[in-house]
């Protein structure tokens, strides 16, 4: 497939991707109702009388009402459509709002609507410049001498065909009546302002970059695609399924669960950084800090994933299966997350050291998995792939959500944890501090110098002592990663 | 049963076709309409299957939940920098940077809090559209026009070009629409305008795995929260979305609801459902576990299209940016929107909330950055 490159197109191709053009169609047929839709007066110009104009506060109102919004709402909507070109200004016709006072605006002949199945053409457009030039001479702006310019230099070879047209339309408008003619130029004008806009400004006809498939196209599907599609809805049929009840009925209660934990529905305590230019929450809530808040505490207790995701409850955690001599199955869980996520030229090894040091009879921290798993998991390990310790690697993990994460829960340890949580006081800024933390908004330590501390730290203590690297790492993550590392109290086993 | 009869025909016309011939091929054609009719039945047949085990709806159920009150949410910060249309942006895990792309190629990386901008990468093309922070905050990954997904390792040194280190990891056969690091910062997810996902190692480029079932451009994805398993789920142009299994490489459920472009999904965050936006103007969300759209956002004073979706910390609020400038806000479980947000001047073309919930950054097609909280 080539790519299409539409950035040179100008619109030459018709747009099947604007999907709100019908709809914003219905809409302004709705506004010219004669009973229900806008209000119509008549504009005064010197001698003549051009009717059916309507107010940008008219407007307004209107789809307030139509749809139930406030003004703001309404006016951006209204804006909208005089954006797209079903609605223009009378005055001031180049800025395409709708301004909520007494500003005149019409409503565009279908004509000239968006949604009509020919392409908004150069020609056309050389044309119109053609027969403007033609009405008076320096009368173009100049993104329009520019256009003219260069569709003169480009449209060369049918430059007598656009003069000839523009001097033919030209003397047609003349024989129509003066009301009739002006609401025409007008209507014209509105027209190239939304489909040829300054060089700079805002379209709403710039929808970005063209995607491949034609949503108009009709593609047609070979026997092949009828099987495939079969087969799929086959398997689709008979996968087991929920009773909506019980699933509607858990998302429900995940929102209810974490709503307090949510900082656009409660308050964040001391305070929400973006809201008083003050980091102390997030200083708080470190990765790895030493103390937890009482919410992060809390939140361990929602779910065994909630509690395995935060690195700072995973170490509780893992200090408590120490305690209950079952590390090993962390340990495992953590191995097997990093073979999956790992990169692909390590692999290989470790897998075949997950298997020395895990599943091997007689390897130091063997884990305790059924026949069957064990069976799978070694037969799997001779061709081993990023997922071959899936099936080990769930078992055990059912094994610590089911049993140790409901013994952590009652555990010392975690009572310990829970005791020494810190619940922030609510912060009350004045507005003169608020002003002040705004002024003192500081840099925070860039994640590459973290993981350069980290990785500085996990070689020092390889080099230091021959100690199994998995317990290197839970001393490691005891330390907190803002500050030079601190000594904490690391019990021997 | 249809495979033979196909299989028949083919045998029924064992020389190569002559215009003589097109008379035979009358079995085939009414074999395309047999097949149709039955994949159609079939179709309906699944409906009903779903039918049958749609006891509540959601908002049903959402009557007993407490309404919320009043939001106040304004823009915090601006981040000015881009000289053209933002298309995409990803927050890093600390919370308060944030990497951001545009149409004339560049690359940003900010401090929002601070807004000053850290680093800086110009892309050999335009039309940037996916962009990733790797999850240790050492890296970014992105891609557009260029048909691949680029990994630069970030740098200390100011004076350090970055394109020096950069890592061609994916190559598709056309635009790369969204990209993402998985768990780490060894593997990267990609989907691309020539229909297809793929899976990829960042260290030898290596393709993983490829998913294949889409029937036109991929515009979007998002990967499954950690705890629940190794999926993720993608949307496209053929007004699908579906839900693959990263193992095998298969599609695992697929909803087709939407009258539109689908340009974003985003899981919920108990990974049980997830939530989409598209250019029929509606936000829609899907339960995973009752096989089922459950919810549709929509209002008909919003007829532009949504560009990008996301979810609060809860799941509770959901935010969408849409293509008429503004952003409205939500009640995922009671289908009523609570806000809508007015302050960019172009189109919004990408929303992500802060990895702690605390704020959301939209960008947008007036070349900058918003933080709302």
């Amino acid at each position: 497939m080539t790519i299409r490159n539409v950035l040179r197109d100008h619109g030459q191709r018709y747009r099947p991707r604007m999907a709100c053009l019908k709809k914003a169609e219905k809409v302004v047929l709705e506004m010219q109702d004669p009973a229900t839709g806008v209000k119509l007066q008549p504009q005064r110009l010197v001698i003549t009388t051009i009717p059916h104009a309507i107010t940008g506060e008219d407007i307004v109102a209107w789809l307030a009402d139509r749809f139930q919004i406030d003004a703001q709402e309404a006016r951006s909507f209204g804006s909208m459509l005089v954006a797209l070109g079903y609605i223009y200004p009378i005055q001031d016709h180049k800025r395409l709002v709708v301004k909520p006072d007494a500003s005149l605006y019409r409503f565009q002949t279908p004509y000239f609507w968006p949604t009509q199945q020919w392409p908004v053409e150069d020609t056309d457009y050389a044309i119109y410049l053609a027969k403007r030039n033609i009405r008076k001479k320096g009368i173009l702006e100049l993104h329009e001498q520019e256009q003219y310019n260069r569709l003169h230099k480009w449209m060369n070879h049918k430059w007598d065909f656009i003069v000839m047209q523009a001097k033919e339309q030209y003397r047609a408008a003349k024989e129509r009546k003066k009301p009739d003619r002006v609401v025409f130029d007008c209507q014209e004008r509105a027209y190239w302002v939304v489909h040829r806009p300054p060089p700079g400004t805002v379209s709403a006809m710039d929808y970005g970059l063209e995607r491949l498939i034609d949503p108009n196209a009709h593609e047609a599907k070979t026997p092949d695609d009828y099987e495939r599609i079969m087969i799929f809805t086959q398997q689709s049929i008979m996968r087991p399924r929920v009773k909506s009840s019980v699933s509607i009925g858990a998302l429900v209660k995940y929102c209810a669960t974490y709503k307090g934990h949510d900082p656009f529905l409660s308050k964040c305590l001391p305070s929400n950084p973006w809201l008083t230019d003050d980091v102390t929450y997030w200083a708080l809530n470190m990765p790895n800090v030493e103390i937890p808040t009482k919410m992060r505490v809390e939140r361990w207790t929602f779910s065994f994933g909630e509690l395995l995701s935060d690195p700072r409850g995973r170490d509780d955690f893992r200090l408590f299966l120490k305690k209950e001599f079952s590390g090993e199955n962390l340990a495992f869980w953590e191995g097997c997350e990093d073979l999956k996520w790992g990169t692909a030229a390590t692999m290989k090894e470790k897998a075949e050291q997950i298997y020395k040091t895990f599943l091997a009879r007689g390897a130091p921290r063997w884990i305790n998995i059924d026949g069957k798993t064990m069976e799978i998991t070694v037969k799997g390990l001779k061709h081993p792939h990023r997922y071959v310790l899936d099936a080990a690697q769930t078992h055990i993990y059912m094994l610590m959500k089911k049993d140790s994460y409901g013994r952590y829960l009652k555990s010392p340890v975690f009572k310990e944890t829970m005791k020494k949580a810190v619940c922030p006081e609510e912060h009350k800024f004045s507005d003169s501090q608020l002003e002040q933390n705004a002024r003192n908004r500081r840099p925070s330590l860039s994640p590459i110098i973290i993981r350069q501390q980290e990785q500085e730290q996990k070689a020092k203590m390889a080099a230091s002592a021959p100690v199994d690297i998995t317990q290197v790492m839970s001393k490691l993550s005891k330390q907190g990663k803002e500050a030079p590392p601190r000594r904490t109290s690391v019990k021997n086993d | 049963k249809y495979l033979s009869t196909f299989i028949k025909t083919l045998k029924y016309m064992r020389s190569p076709p002559t215009p003589e011939m097109a008379t035979q091929e009358v079995p085939l054609n009414e074999t395309l309409a047999h097949l149709k009719t039955e994949s159609e039945t079939l179709k309906s047949k699944l409906e009903e299957e779903r039918a049958k085990l749609h006891d509540v709806e959601l908002h049903q159920v959402a009557e007993k939940v407490e309404g919320l009150g009043q939001f106040v949410m304004k823009t915090r910060r601006t981040l000015k920098g881009h000289g053209n249309k933002v298309l995409c942006m990803d927050w890093c895990k600390d919370k308060r940077r944030i990497v951001s792309s545009s149409q004339d190629g560049k690359v940003i990386v900010w401090d929002a809090f601070t807004t000053n901008k850290e680093h800086a990468v110009t892309m050999p093309c335009t039309w940037v559209m996916a962009c990733a922070y790797a999850p240790s905050g050492c890296a970014v990954a992105c891609g557009g026009l260029d048909n691949k997904c680029s990994v630069y390792p970030l740098s200390l040194d100011k004076n350090e070009n970055l394109a020096a280190k950069k890592k061609s990891v994916a190559m598709h056969t056309n635009y790369l629409s969204a990209c993402s690091f998985t768990n780490s910062d060894m593997q990267i997810l990609t989907s691309s305008g020539d229909g297809t996902c793929a899976l990829w190692d960042v260290e030898s480029g290596q393709l993983l795995q490829s998913f294949h079932g889409h029937a036109a451009d991929v515009l979007c994805l998002d990967l499954a929260p950690s705890e629940t398993g190794n999926t993720f789920v993608s949307g496209g142009c053929d007004k699908k979305a579906n839900v693959w299994d990263m193992r095998s490489g298969q599609c695992i459920q697929s909803f087709e609801t939407h009258e539109s472009d689908i340009n974003s999904v985003r899981y919920y965050p108990s990974g049980d459902a997830f939530a989409s936006g598209s250019d029929d103007a509606t936000c829609r969300l899907y339960d995973l576990r009752a096989d089922r759209e459950v919810a549709i956002y929509s209002k008909d004073s919003i007829i532009f299209g949504v560009s990008s979706v996301d979810f609060s910390l809860s799941g509770r609020l959901l935010f969408g940016g849409y293509n008429d400038y503004t952003i409205n806000v939500w009640d995922v479980l009671k289908g009523t929107r609570v806000s809508i947000l007015f302050g960019h001047e172009n189109r919004v073309s990408t929303l992500r909330v802060s990895p702690d919930g605390t704020a959301f950054c939209t960008g947008s097609w007036d070349h900058t950055l918003r933080i709302w909280a």
